[in-house]
């Protein structure tokens, strides 16, 4: 595990890891910003903690009184 | 607690170069040897290729670094929250605690939600697990760990069944049974065994695979049935605090975050370390997957958020203010995304527009630190979880 290795070992692995990490496909932000907008926009619609929902529909807003069954 | 250790220093000649030096005592397969200091260093050096030293190693490492570094410069072409400008800001938020559940007679560590929305599974400092029901505040099961701290807790997707666990260094899976009487403890089921604190579980999307990370270093998939180690993840050089799956359409990753400051991205199934970031500057505390996977957020000890964008291999945004020094334990997204929610030390909860990068609220409430916030499955309210002993939802 990593606290029995030494430091020579942990190096190693970060150097084996950087090197695969150099090579990794990647977008630019132009592109992906829009799409987690855009995906964000389409779900806020439904989002309770945004839009709020009526009293009588939370399950968690405060009950009246007391009620006896 | 403090381990005191004491070096006895012995002068005499070395056994490899038979010089008069101070003595490394030493212990070589249980055989006691007596090197000078030069030669221990030698014999370390033999596991290297030649040429290789710590120097040579760490200019390398830096070198593909800064490679890196350029490599992700060149497509950060553009801001998230410039982006986001043209969008409308929120409006206020009133959200207040609706539920307060206690029972616990210590410290809340942890928190899961059951996938009816309802039901609430939490762990504490003194051992005890609860079940409760969240609509009603009842305690539905309660059970006691032989270890206390126990940091990980989780529900399993069927409802069925509870995993926790903590200082024992082990995994134990609970199943839950109707039967208020029955002993829960004597059905426990030990899946996981690691060599140091367990600090986060989590189950797949079936209740027969369990995920856990540990302060050992490395994260572990885990078959329940059998308690069979299925594979195992080694990247990290510290301790692992803090997992997540990636939300169940977008296929086999998860992300871990850590002591070591990185937080990465694995392949369930290969093992393998996908993508690798290293931007905070303390301990990361919480790692949390957005809701479209294509990104995830970190709540770490040096008091930012960051989101990290999966797609563009890169940090995309920092939630952080002067005014806020303490760390952020933990963090949750509302079920759009738009909203992040964040648990810190100073006792409060920060709700970030994510998008903008801007806090909207402040949520007082707790007495001490909050440990754990979690979002209902289906996002009509949260739960934070506290060093004050007590549970909160709001709403």
């Amino acid at each position: 595990m990593a606290r029995d290795m030494s430091d020579k070992e942990i190096l190693k692995m970060e150097l084996d890891q950087l090197k695969l990490e150099v090579n990794t496909p990647r977008t630019a932000v132009s592109t992906t910003a829009p799409e987690i907008i855009a995906f964000v926009e389409g779900k806020s619609a439904e989002d309770p903690l945004i839009k709020g929902v009526p009293e009588d529909k939370n399950p968690f807003k405060e009950k009246g009184g007391c009620i006896i069954t | 607690m403090c381990d005191q250790t004491f070096l006895a220093i012995t002068f005499g000649p070395c056994d490899n170069c038979s010089q008069n030096k101070p003595l490394m005592n030493i212990y070589l397969k249980n055989e006691p040897i007596n090197y000078c200091s030069l030669c221990v260093e030698l014999m370390a050096c033999q596991g290297l290729a030649k040429g290789e030293t710590t120097n040579t190693l760490k200019a390398e490492s830096e070198s593909l670094k800064a490679k890196l570094e350029e490599e992700r410069a060149k497509l950060h072409d553009v801001e998230l929250h410039q982006v986001a400008e043209k969008i409308d800001a929120l409006g206020q938020f009133v959200m207040k605690t609706r539920r307060t559940l206690k029972g616990h007679g210590n410290k809340v560590l942890c928190m899961d939600w059951c996938r009816d929305k309802r039901r609430i599974v939490s762990s504490s400092q003194d051992g005890k697990v609860i079940v409760w029901d969240a609509y009603t505040t009842n305690k539905e099961h309660a059970v006691t760990m032989p270890c206390t701290w126990v940091m990980a807790c989780a529900y399993a997707p069927s409802g069925c069944a509870v995993a926790c666990g903590g200082l024992d260094n082990k995994c134990s899976v609970y199943p839950l049974s109707l039967d208020k009487n029955e002993n829960l403890a004597a059905k426990k089921k030990s899946v996981a065994m690691h060599t140091n604190y367990l600090s986060s579980c989590s189950f797949t999307n079936s209740d027969m695979q369990i995920l856990t990370s540990s302060g050992d270093g490395t994260c572990a998939l885990w078959d329940v049935e059998s308690g069979q180690l299925l594979q195992s993840f080694h990247g990290h050089s510290a301790d692992v605090l803090s997992l997540d799956l990636a939300p169940s359409e977008t296929g086999n990753t998860f992300v871990s975050g850590g002591c070591d400051k990185k937080a990465n991205v694995w392949d369930m199934r290969s093992g393998q370390n996908v993508q690798s970031f290293e931007t905070h500057e303390s301990d990361i505390n919480n790692v949390k997957y957005y809701p479209s996977g294509d990104a995830f957020a970190t709540g770490s000890d040096d008091a930012t958020c960051r989101l990290y964008d999966l797609r563009a291999d890169r940090e995309v945004a920092i939630y952080s203010k002067d005014s806020i020094i303490f760390g952020a334990s933990s963090v949750d997204f509302s079920l759009s995304g738009r909203l992040l929610f964040a648990g810190y030390n100073d006792y409060t909860i920060n709700v970030w527009d994510v998008l903008k990068g801007t806090r909207v609220a402040i949520l007082f409430g707790h007495e001490n630190r909050v440990s754990t916030v979690r979002v209902s499955p289906d996002g009509t309210a949260f739960c934070s979880g506290s060093w004050d002993n007590t549970l909160r939802i709001w709403a």
